[in-house]
C-alpha cells in the first residue's frame, strides 16, 4: 500500500507532473478537436466532387487528384505522413501541434471522403430528382436534401472514424508535441515507474471513447425522430 | 404551352423515344398511356429535362428549353413534378417538405410560405398533418403532399409519372380527387397513367404510345369508344 501511494505521489505530485499531464490532455483534445473539423470539410468536398463526377461523366481530373489522395493518406501510415509534413513539408511551421493538426485533418479526409462517398450513395435516387424537380440547384439539392439524409446514415461509421483519430493522435509525440501519450512516456522515463503514468492516461483516452460513444447516442436520437412510425 | 419536336432519346442503344412529336395547349389534361417501356415516362421526364433528349426540340412558352445553355432551374420551377413513389424528404417535416423550395430560392420568407403551405394542405385535407413526418403517413396522404409541394412553387404546369402506381387500392382515390380538382382550377397537367377511368373522365385528349412513338391521339371518348389503331384496341382490351 504504502508502494502505490509513493508511486502515485512520484508519479503526479513531485515536480509537478500533473502539470504535464493536463499539458497533454489539452494538446490531445487540441488535436483531435480541429482535425476531425479539418477532416470532415475535406472529406465531404471530396466525395461530393466524387460523386459529381461519377453521375454526370464531368470534373474526371478533379476526381483522378481525389482518388490520388485518398489512396495516398489511406496508404501510408499516419505517423510517417506527419514525420514527412513535419520535416520535409511544413518546414516553416516550427509547432508540431500545428503540423500534427494539419497532418491528422488531412489524414482523416481522405478516410471521411469514403463514408460520406458511401453516404451519399445510399440515398435514393428520388431524391435528388424531386429536389431538382422543385428548381433547387445542383449545390442546394446536394446541401439541403441529400447531406442531411446522408451524414445521418453515415453517423456510427463516423464516429468510429473520430474515435479511431482520437486514439492515433498518439503518435504525434514523433514530431516533438507533448500530447497525453508522450507526458505518460516522459514522466516514466523521469520516474522509472511506469505504473501510473501508462494505466491513467489509458483510462483517460478510454473516458474520452465512452464520452464521444455517448455524443454518438445522443445525435443519433435526435435525428431519429423523422424514423418514428 | 409545350410544343415537342421529333424528341429522341436512347438508352446504352435501346431507343425509347423515336421521333416524338406532341402539343400540350394551356389549360389542356393529356393523359399519356401505354405498355410499360413504351417511352411514355420518358417523355414526361424529357419535358422538365430530368432526361436530356438526344435529339429533337422541346418549346415551353415560346421558350426553346432543349438549347445547350438554358437555365433548367428556372423552367422547373415552373413546372411541377410528381412522381410515382411521392419522394417526399424523409428528414424534414410535412411542413419543411413544402416549404424548403421557396424558401431557400427565396421566392417567398419563412411566414408567407408557412402561410400558403397550410392553404394548400387545408385544400387537400391534410392541413393537421403539417408538423408531421413523411413516415408517419399513408401513401394517399404522401402523393397529397408531394402535389402540395410542387403546387407550392405556383407552377404554370404539373406533370404526373404514375401518381397511383405505387398506392394500395383504397387510397387511389384520394390522390385522384386532389388531381380532379386541380383539373378545374384550369392547371395545365400532363399525366402518365394506367387509371383509365380518370383518364376518360378528366382528360382533354389522350394519348397512346408504344415502342416510343404516339400511335394514337384522340379526346377520350373516341379514343376509348372507338380506337383505330390495333394495339391501342389490344391494349384497351387487356386494361378495360
Amino acid at each position: 500500500m504504502a508502494f502505490l501511494v509513493e508511486g502515485f505521489r512520484r508519479s503526479f505530485i513531485e515536480n509537478d507532473f500533473y502539470k504535464i499531464f493536463i499539458d497533454g490532455f489539452v494538446a490531445t483534445l487540441t488535436i483531435a478537436m480541429f482535425a476531425v473539423v479539418i477532416g470532415v470539410a475535406i472529406g465531404i468536398v471530396l466525395a461530393v466532387v466524387k460523386v459529381y463526377s461519377y453521375r454526370t461523366g464531368k470534373l474526371k481530373i478533379a476526381r483522378f487528384f481525389v482518388e490520388m489522395y485518398v489512396t495516398v493518406f489511406r496508404g501510408t501510415p499516419v505517423v510517417v505522413q506527419l514525420m514527412i509534413l513535419y520535416y520535409l513539408v511544413l518546414v516553416n511551421i516550427k509547432s508540431g501541434l500545428t503540423v500534427a493538426v494539419i497532418g491528422f485533418g488531412l489524414n482523416s479526409g481522405a478516410y471521411v471522403a469514403e463514408i460520406v462517398r458511401a453516404g451519399i450513395m445510399s440515398i435514393d435516387k428520388g431524391q435528388s430528382e424531386a429536389g431538382r424537380s422543385l428548381g433547387l440547384t445542383e449545390i442546394m439539392t446536394m446541401r439541403h436534401v441529400i447531406m442531411p439524409q446522408a451524414i445521418k446514415n453515415t453517423l456510427p461509421a463516423l464516429f468510429n472514424e473520430f474515435i479511431t483519430l482520437l486514439k492515433e493522435t498518439s503518435v504525434a509525440g514523433y514530431i516533438t508535441v507533448i500530447d497525453l501519450t508522450k507526458a505518460a512516456d516522459l514522466v516514466r522515463s523521469r520516474t522509472m515507474q511506469p505504473f501510473f503514468p501508462l494505466l491513467s492516461v489509458a483510462l483517460i483516452y478510454l473516458i474520452l471513447v465512452v464520452g464521444l460513444t455517448a455524443l454518438q447516442g445522443a445525435m443519433e436520437r435526435k435525428l431519429q425522430k423523422s424514423d418514428r412510425r | 404551352m409545350i410544343d415537342v419536336r421529333k424528341l429522341s432519346k436512347s438508352f446504352n442503344g435501346v431507343t425509347v423515344l423515336d421521333s416524338v412529336s406532341a402539343h400540350v395547349g394551356a389549360r389542356e389534361k393529356i393523359v399519356v398511356v401505354g405498355p410499360s417501356g413504351s417511352g411514355k415516362s420518358t417523355l414526361l421526364r424529357c419535358l422538365n429535362l430530368l432526361e436530356t433528349p438526344d435529339g429533337g426540340e422541346i418549346y415551353f412558352e415560346g421558350e426553346l428549353i432543349t438549347a445547350r445553355r438554358y437555365d433548367v432551374n428556372m423552367l422547373r420551377r415552373r413546372m411541377g413534378m410528381v412522381f410515382q413513389h411521392f419522394n417526399l424528404f424523409p428528414h424534414l417535416t410535412v411542413m419543411g417538405n413544402i416549404t424548403l423550395a421557396p424558401r431557400k430560392l427565396g421566392l417567398m420568407d419563412t411566414a408567407a410560405a408557412e402561410k400558403k403551405a397550410m392553404e394548400l394542405l387545408d385544400q387537400v385535407g391534410l392541413a393537421d398533418k403539417a408538423q408531421e413526418y413523411p413516415n408517419m403517413l399513408s401513401g394517399g396522404q404522401k402523393q397529397r403532399i408531394a402535389i402540395v409541394r410542387s403546387l407550392a412553387m405556383n407552377p404554370r404546369v404539373m406533370l404526373f409519372d404514375e401518381p397511383t402506381s405505387a398506392l394500395d387500392p383504397e387510397m387511389v382515390g384520394e390522390v385522384l380527387s386532389v388531381m380532379k380538382a386541380l383539373a378545374e382550377q384550369g392547371m395545365t397537367m400532363v399525366i402518365v397513367t394506367h387509371e383509365m377511368g380518370f383518364a376518360r373522365e378528366v382528360a382533354t385528349r389522350v394519348l397512346f404510345m408504344d415502342e416510343g412513338r404516339i400511335l394514337e391521339e384522340a379526346p377520350p371518348g373516341a379514343f376509348f369508344d372507338s380506337p383505330e389503331n390495333p394495339r391501342l384496341r389490344d391494349f384497351l382490351s387487356k386494361v378495360l
